[in-house]
């Protein structure tokens, strides 16, 4: 019979030491002391298991701050690998659709991957630090499938979602807050563009990135440095209108932008119970990254064979809906009948005045056949059902295109 | 002589589901039953003054929703209360624990490996997959693949087209689901030791299988398809111990007319020209029946209470090898207080789950060797829960009931019956476990019943004391359970049913042989089933 042995200075003291994680199931961010004290709906949701604000204290707002000043969002729950090693650049060619190798150190590029029956796995974005360290930030968690996919490559797959704090700043004065703060070079970012600044005696990398396509950067330091460069960008932007903001608001500026969200707008194959659920690239909008010239990367052949025998049976479009009725999760249909898809995001565009919706539908409906499309909405009024049958029209992403994102140097708002 | 339109030999909780079918279809039904009590495996007895044990079943799951809302059995006071998930304690002082919160599942798991913790997702899916697959076909009578009736040919065609959606590469994936060891299942997702033990514990349990024998990664499937009140996957403990659930049943069967009759072990079942009429009770005495529906295991029922030789050659000989292997006994105990495990905090939830020392895959197949070997592991895989820190109403205030369910142990030591004193040794091993990862376990001890396959068989019927009544294993599942062509409650006898475990869908508190069988009845009967809710969706 095996005893037990219990020490105090067992070699697996961190792993005991980590057990009382059960009494805490949403952890909170690096910047959670400065969230909780602008927090004033009590309005949080679980992101990845973290405890993050939906609103903070008017949506709407909030949602004018991402595109009239400056808006603070933390990302930090948001998974995040650091991927180093000589065969770095090789490894990632492997794994993502796109050409890692035209991604110079200080960019970023927006990505996905897949498994080897070619549907996606997740997508995110790769931040190139150097030549041979990547950053890669995506919504769902890869170890395995990472780790896996670098049998044979010189390279290390670390996973540091809790170590790396995130934030957001994002909005027509963005730039002006963190040239206020200090940053200095940061005019020189250009879209996609990333770089290293100095931040109490460490390392703050920013990003001419964002989730919003508004102007703005994306911040990433270490945990311990996280309290000090929210203040330094809250003191920094208050002549600016900088707000701390929540999901909602930031999901609605995504939505004018066109960008989707794994598990809102396609299953990711690792959550797919139904296996016909899971989704090629070309399938929700991300056919433009495959690069079928580079070699060989995880589920080329599958995405080269589905291409050839079309059998792509889905697409992801943008929708104009009639209207100013939003018309989230609503049935698309053909000649008002033929049901040929779902709405998975939709909204009122406040920037384009305009009544949009991102959908997937069954091929020919969105591909070839474009005409005579509609959508079933179920406006819930006063516990009565007011049902609308709205006419739909393909419209190009992203919905609103501001001139500001790109504009070089960033404008001075 | 009073002639019943049904008699269901034993009442266990297959039996007395199956019965309250009938009864509720308008047949007037007699249930037998041996002992003093009903219940069969899913009973509640109270061996010390104050106590009650669950004394073979000890957790519910499988209990079909749909058998609970069409018998009333909430109405009848059936409650059953989730618990949050247990442990397994490991060498090192340390445990894993599972947590219902998918976070609070990762991070626990990422305590031991940040790749194993990442894996979860992928494991999930492909399991639920599975599940997802093989769960409607839990309340469906499987179809037989030899005949051309309307019917099988519809539900073979249900069943191949269910199979063809999965898609080529899922088909694969399904086909090496059902053959594989649950310890090379496991290896193709997690790394350590601890979180493989963990899962492979669904895999083996009630099983004369160890984890790295073929076929135990479906028997993990098999623990998987329950749920507490629609909630997928939970387990709970039934208020009043698993005697609440045929309680519960036995008085919905009165309420609506039937009859139980207690201290009334069958001796025989007549047989006059290939047709059942009735059985003999061990005291003698003849009861007339149209049809006999046993509830006792496919061995006992062929092999002790029908003559051989109304049988044909070959289902007999079919009967006699159908696996039904003792693999398990059962020590259950009335504790004083609660007993401490020093490595789970005061105010870990795991101590309200299912609890267990075995830390590695290697230790459990090491287990099973000990088995093979005609003896009770030295080192045994417990299944151990408390279930009055959530149900106080089986102890007095202050005390608890421990339920130890123990693997492996065989139906004869070293060839030989089992002799009191192997009983005893037996159950010392198990303590012995247990006060190594909890101190001053033995003091608390107030009254311990110890149950090997000898008392398993002698008290409950239960063939070598086989939880299952005969193993899920993919040779004895579907149309071939218990036997190829008996796969739909029939025998070769007319009238004469089956209804128990051995039938499909197979073991666990589940309910759905029984009902499964009550649907076949009525059909040869051409009574309708209109108070039979059809199965719930899959969603």
């Amino acid at each position: 019979m095996t005893k037990t042995a219990k020490k105090t200075s067992s070699p697996y003291a961190g792993r005991i030491a980590a057990r009382g994680h059960f009494r805490t199931l949403r952890l909170d961010t690096p910047f959670q002391p400065r969230i909780d004290a602008l927090m004033k709906q009590n309005d949080w949701y679980s992101w990845a298991g973290y405890r993050a604000p939906a609103s903070l204290w008017d949506e709407e707002l909030e949602y004018f701050a991402i595109r009239s000043q400056a808006a603070l969002f933390d990302i930090s729950p948001m998974v995040k690998y650091l991927i180093q090693g000589s065969d770095a650049e090789a490894f990632l060619n492997r794994v993502t659709l796109r050409d890692v190798s035209k991604l110079r150190p200080g960019r970023v590029h927006y990505t996905a991957w897949c498994d080897d029956e070619g549907h996606v796995l997740d997508d995110g974005t790769l931040f190139r630090l150097t030549d041979d360290a990547f950053r890669l930030c995506c919504q769902e968690r890869h170890l395995p499938w990472l780790l896996d996919s670098a049998i044979g490559y010189d390279v290390s797959v670390v996973e540091e979602t809790e170590e790396i704090a995130g934030l957001a700043l994002q909005g027509p004065t963005s730039f002006a807050v963190l040239r206020d703060a200090g940053f200095e070079g940061v005019e020189h970012l250009k879209i996609f563009d990333l770089a290293g600044f100095d931040h109490q005696g460490g390392t703050v990398t920013i990003s001419r990135t964002g989730f919003t396509g508004d102007l703005g950067y994306e911040l990433f330091v270490p945990a311990n440095l996280a309290l000090s460069l929210w203040d330094r960008l809250m003191e920094a932007g208050q002549m600016r209108g900088i707000r701390a903001i929540g999901y909602t608001a930031l999901n609605r500026a995504r939505l004018e932008a066109g960008l989707i969200v794994a598990n809102a707008d396609f299953t990711t194959a690792e959550h797919a119970l139904r296996a016909n659920r899971a989704r090629m690239p070309d399938e929700i909008g991300l056919g433009f990254m495959v690069d079928l010239k580079k070699g060989h990367f995880n589920g080329s052949r599958a995405i080269e064979a589905a291409r050839k025998t079309r059998k792509l049976g889905h697409i992801l479009v943008g929708l104009e809906i009639e209207g100013n009725i939003p018309a989230e999760h609503a049935i698309v249909y053909h000649n008002k009948k033929k049901e040929v898809g779902l709405v998975s995001a939709a909204g009122w565009s406040p920037l384009a005045k305009r009544n949009i919706a991102i959908a997937s539908l069954s091929r020919p409906y969105g591909d070839t056949v474009n005409d005579d499309l509609w959508v079933e909405i179920y406006a819930l009024r006063e516990l009565k059902y007011e049902k609308m049958m709205k006419r739909a029209k393909v419209v190009e992403r992203p919905f609103v295109k501001l001139p500001r994102r790109m504009a070089n140097p960033p404008a001075d708002f | 002589m009073k002639t019943w339109d049904a008699i269901v030999i034993g009442g266990g909780h297959n039996g007395l589901v199956n019965a309250c079918y009938l009864q509720r279809a308008g047949l007037d039904v007699l249930v037998v039953e041996k002992n003093d009590w009903v219940g069969g495996a899913a009973v509640s007895r109270s061996l010390t003054p104050g106590f009650l044990y669950s004394n073979c079943s000890y957790v519910c799951s499988l209990f079909r929703p749909e058998i609970m809302r069409d018998l009333e059995l909430p109405r009848f006071g059936l409650q059953v209360i989730a618990y949050e998930g247990g442990a397994v304690f490991t060498r090192d002082g340390d445990y894993l624990a599972n947590y219902r919160d998918h976070d609070a599942h990762r991070r626990e798991f990422a305590r031991f490996s940040k790749r194993d913790a990442e894996a979860y997702d992928r494991y999930a899916r492909d399991v639920t997959r599975q599940c997802r697959f093989i769960q409607p076909l839990l309340m469906r009578t499987a179809p037989d693949p030899t005949s051309l009736k309307p019917r099988d040919v519809g539900e073979l065609m249900y069943l191949a087209k269910k199979f063809h959606d999965l898609g080529p590469s899922q088909m694969a994936e399904t086909l090496r689901f059902w053959t594989m060891s649950i310890s090379e299942f496991l290896d193709e997702y997690f790394e350590t030791d601890v979180i493989k033990a963990n899962f492979s514990i669904s895999g083996i349990i009630g099983t004369a299988l160890g984890p790295m024998s073929p076929g135990t990664a479906y028997v993990l499937l098999h623990h998987y398809m329950g749920e507490v009140d629609g909630s997928v996957g939970a387990w709970g403990y039934a208020r009043g111990g698993m005697g609440a659930i045929t309680k519960a049943l036995s008085e919905s069967f009165q309420a609506s007319g039937g009859t139980i009759r207690i201290g009334a072990e069958v001796d025989k079942v007549l047989v006059k020209d290939g047709r059942t009429t009735g059985i003999v009770l061990a005291n003698g005495e003849e009861i007339r029946g149209k049809l006999v529906i046993s509830n006792a295991d496919v061995k006992r029922t062929f092999l002790k209470l029908v003559e051989e030789k109304e049988l044909p050659d070959v289902f007999l000989r079919r009967v006699k090898n159908f696996k039904i292997r003792g693999s398990s006994g059962k020590v259950n105990i009335a504790l004083d207080s609660l007993p401490e495990f020093p490595a789970l905090p005061k105010d870990a939830p795991s101590i309200r789950g299912d609890l267990h020392f075995t830390d590695s895959v290697e230790r459990m197949e090491r287990a099973y060797d000990d088995w093979k070997a005609g003896r009770w592991s030295a080192d045994p895989f417990l299944d151990m829960m408390i279930p009055t820190t959530l149900d106080p109403t089986m102890t007095p205030p202050g005390k608890h009931f421990m339920s130890c369910f123990v693997q492996y142990c065989p139906p004869k030591v070293e060839g030989r019956d089992w002799t009191d004193a192997d009983r005893d040794a037996f159950a010392e091993t198990v303590i012995s476990q247990i006060a190594d990862y909890s101190p001053g376990f033995r003091d608390r001890i107030i009254h311990m019943e110890v149950r090997t396959p000898r008392e398993l068989e002698a008290e409950v019927g239960l063939t070598e004391g086989n939880i299952f009544q005969g193993e899920l294993t993919f040779d004895q599942l579907l149309f071939n359970r218990p036997v190829p062509g008996y796969a739909q409650y029939r025998s070769p006898i007319g009238g004469l049913y089956i209804c128990g475990s051995s039938t499909h869908p197979g073991g666990g508190v589940m309910g759905a042989p029984g009902r499964n069988a009550a649907a076949e009845i009525l059909r040869d009967l051409s009574k309708p089933t209109r108070h039979m809710s059809p199965a719930h969706d899959v969603i």
